[in-house]
């Protein structure tokens, strides 16, 4: 047998290899090629990971999923879930809170961040840089960080606020233990962490500010209130609609320090609707009420960020 | 802004209020990094005068029932790699969505998809991963992870690298083009030499998201590929809360964030601006 191979002609092997390089190469070098190698990677994981994972919710809010021993059963329930979800205890009065916790944490924002971007453009450079390494530092440090220093900071019996209350002889407060005042607590700490966002964001809005405007309108304007009513505020108009939008959808995805600080209570106090999701699929082991929960959670989102989007081209265009 | 003639008071006024703002966002952080050299009962004291001890981080890092040291390698080993990933993707595709040919409907479906889905709260989407997942046995491994990390980064990828692209000028590669320059040639030798810092700015922003991640891996992790946000969360969850090991995890899991600022503070600028104004 060996033999008969060593008979085969040899030469043809390698001219074949040679083809076959060739065209490898001369496919690697085609505009196909490229597209496939450039936008799969993209096109596949946004199809298999975001895409399909809503069918799949979908498909899971149908059903009661348990696991044993690691293997889920399906069983079938029709439209059972939908029910459950609307007599839900913790997923609705978890909306209204994520829509308070919203509406009040970014206005707060917006206002403060506005107006400390005002003070600080006109500041000389070496304090803006200062001030923007300081202003950088909620924004970067992971948000469980967040929720760890004012877990330290807002206990009871030690939280150094409450020390400080003390020194005033204002008798303790329990921050995060009070229904009544844990959810403005909570709304406290986002205002603390995402205000410099809106600071920076806007600074950066004011220093593109054209100048001559500024310099043609010196002569018109009376006084610094004036110049803000009418020229600047106007002109930031655009950043201001767009920091607001942007930090009003991404400040309903809050979890990770509501997920330290409260656990969505006391009671219903502090839920939002990624801690009520997170409860019913983890803790309650309900994938199938959960998925419901998300599906609706997606939509509501959804219509949110295209209605803003909306708004935002009917302002490019008038 | 120096042509308005403002009311000098007022002004120092204001100035004097931003500088307290700017020490409301010092001081937490000062007390937790302080917190973090305290034991236990100077911690429930709330002392301001201690004698500084290093035994939180030594019970931290070298105790064997902390995993800390283990949650931190897991932590950039899943960090790292998504960031690289997603950079390379995200840069590829949109050099050729905005500068080579490709139907509307895909390019503009593409970005919008991949815009709505960054403004979708991310425990939504982790919650139907955790069944894929499971169904794949990709539950509590590195990749079911760098997956997880690298499609939840990818929008704010892509958005950052095109709008870093859109910077380059069109002639440049069209004259590549005309050299015979093949389209992967192009890409590598003439474009991604052009957009290197924001390719940096992108690939800070990203690692700083992946690092800080919560929601993830919490959820798609065990033991063995813990990350630090886990690991710090699950000391407030004990019984009896574990302040000080706490608050030194919290400040040894700042550090790369704190690194970047230093050094690569214009970047993190850059990068936040572009990604949100533009």
């Amino acid at each position: 047998m060996f033999k008969k191979m060593t008979t085969q002609p040899v030469p043809d092997t390698t001219g074949q290899l040679k083809t076959l390089l060739r065209s490898l190469r001369r496919y690697a070098e085609s505009d196909g090629c490229w597209y496939s190698i450039s936008l799969g990677p993209l096109a596949l994981i946004l199809l298999l990971l975001t895409i399909l994972p809503i069918i799949w919710l979908g498909w899971m809010a149908l059903h009661d999923i348990n696991w044993q021993d690691g293997v889920s059963h399906w069983e079938y329930v029709g439209l059972n879930n939908v029910v459950l979800f609307f007599d839900n205890h913790f997923y609705w009065p978890g909306l209204l809170n994520t829509f308070i916790f919203s509406i009040s944490a970014v206005s707060v924002q917006m206002v403060l961040g506005f107006l400390m971007a005002l003070v600080v453009s006109r500041s000389d450079r070496k304090s803006r840089l200062f001030l923007t390494v300081v202003f950088l530092l909620p924004i970067v440090l992971p948000p469980i960080v967040i929720g760890a220093i004012w877990k330290l900071m807002l206990s009871y019996d030690f939280g150094v606020i409450n020390d400080f209350l003390g020194l005033l002889g204002i008798a303790p407060v329990d921050w995060l233990g009070n229904a009544d005042i844990a959810l403005m607590s909570v709304i406290a700490v986002d205002i603390w962490h995402w205000t410099p966002f809106v600071f920076l964001l806007m600074l950066a809005g004011l220093e593109s500010l054209p100048q001559e405007v500024y310099e043609a309108s010196s002569l018109d304007v009376r006084n610094a209130w004036q110049e803000f009513w009418y020229i600047t505020l106007p002109l930031m108009q655009g950043t201001i609609l767009i920091t607001l939008l942007f930090r009003m959808v991404l400040s309903f995805k809050v979890f990770d320090e509501i997920y330290l600080l409260t656990g969505g209570g006391p009671g219903t106090a502090t839920e939002v609707v990624s801690f009520s999701i997170y409860r019913t699929f983890f803790t309650e082991d309900r994938a199938g009420l959960g998925a419901v929960m998300s599906i609706f959670t997606l939509l509501v989102v959804a219509a949110l960020a295209v209605f803003a989007q909306l708004l935002l081209k009917r302002r490019k265009q008038s | 802004m120096s042509h308005t003639r403002s009311n000098h008071g007022f002004y120092r006024v204001t100035q004097l209020f931003v500088w307290c703002y700017a020490l409301i966002i010092l001081f937490p952080f000062l007390w937790i990094a302080m917190a973090a050299f305290k034991r236990q009962i100077d911690i429930l004291t709330s002392s301001f005068f201690f004698t500084p001890v290093l035994s939180n981080f030594e019970e931290l890092i070298f105790s064997k029932q902390s995993s800390f040291f283990h949650d931190l390698l897991n932590s950039g080993i899943i960090a790292i790699s998504s960031t690289a990933i997603v950079v390379l993707i995200s840069a590829m595709a949109s050099f050729t969505l905005l500068r080579m040919y490709v139907p509307r409907w895909l390019s503009v479906g593409l970005f919008a998809w991949a815009m709505l889905f960054h403004m979708l709260p991310p425990i939504t989407f982790v919650s139907a991963w955790f069944t894929i997942f499971s169904e794949l046995n990709l539950i509590n491994t590195y990749s079911g992870m760098i997956l997880a990390h690298v499609t939840i980064n990818l929008p704010m990828g892509l958005w950052l690298m095109s709008n870093f692209l859109k910077e380059v000028p069109r002639d440049l590669y069209e004259a590549a083009a005309i050299d015979g320059c093949s389209n992967a040639a192009t890409f590598f030798r003439i474009v991604l030499p052009l957009i290197r810092t924001g390719m940096i700015a992108t690939a800070a922003l990203i690692f700083i998201f992946s690092w800080s991640d919560f929601t993830i891996a919490l959820n798609l992790t065990a033991k063995a590929t813990q990350t630090v946000p886990v690991s710090i969360a699950t000391f407030a969850q004990e019984f009896e809360i574990k302040y000080g090991q706490m608050a030194a995890g919290s400040l040894l899991s700042t550090l790369p964030a704190l690194l970047l600022i230093v050094f690569g503070q214009r970047y993190i600028v850059k990068g936040l601006l572009s990604g949100s104004v533009k």
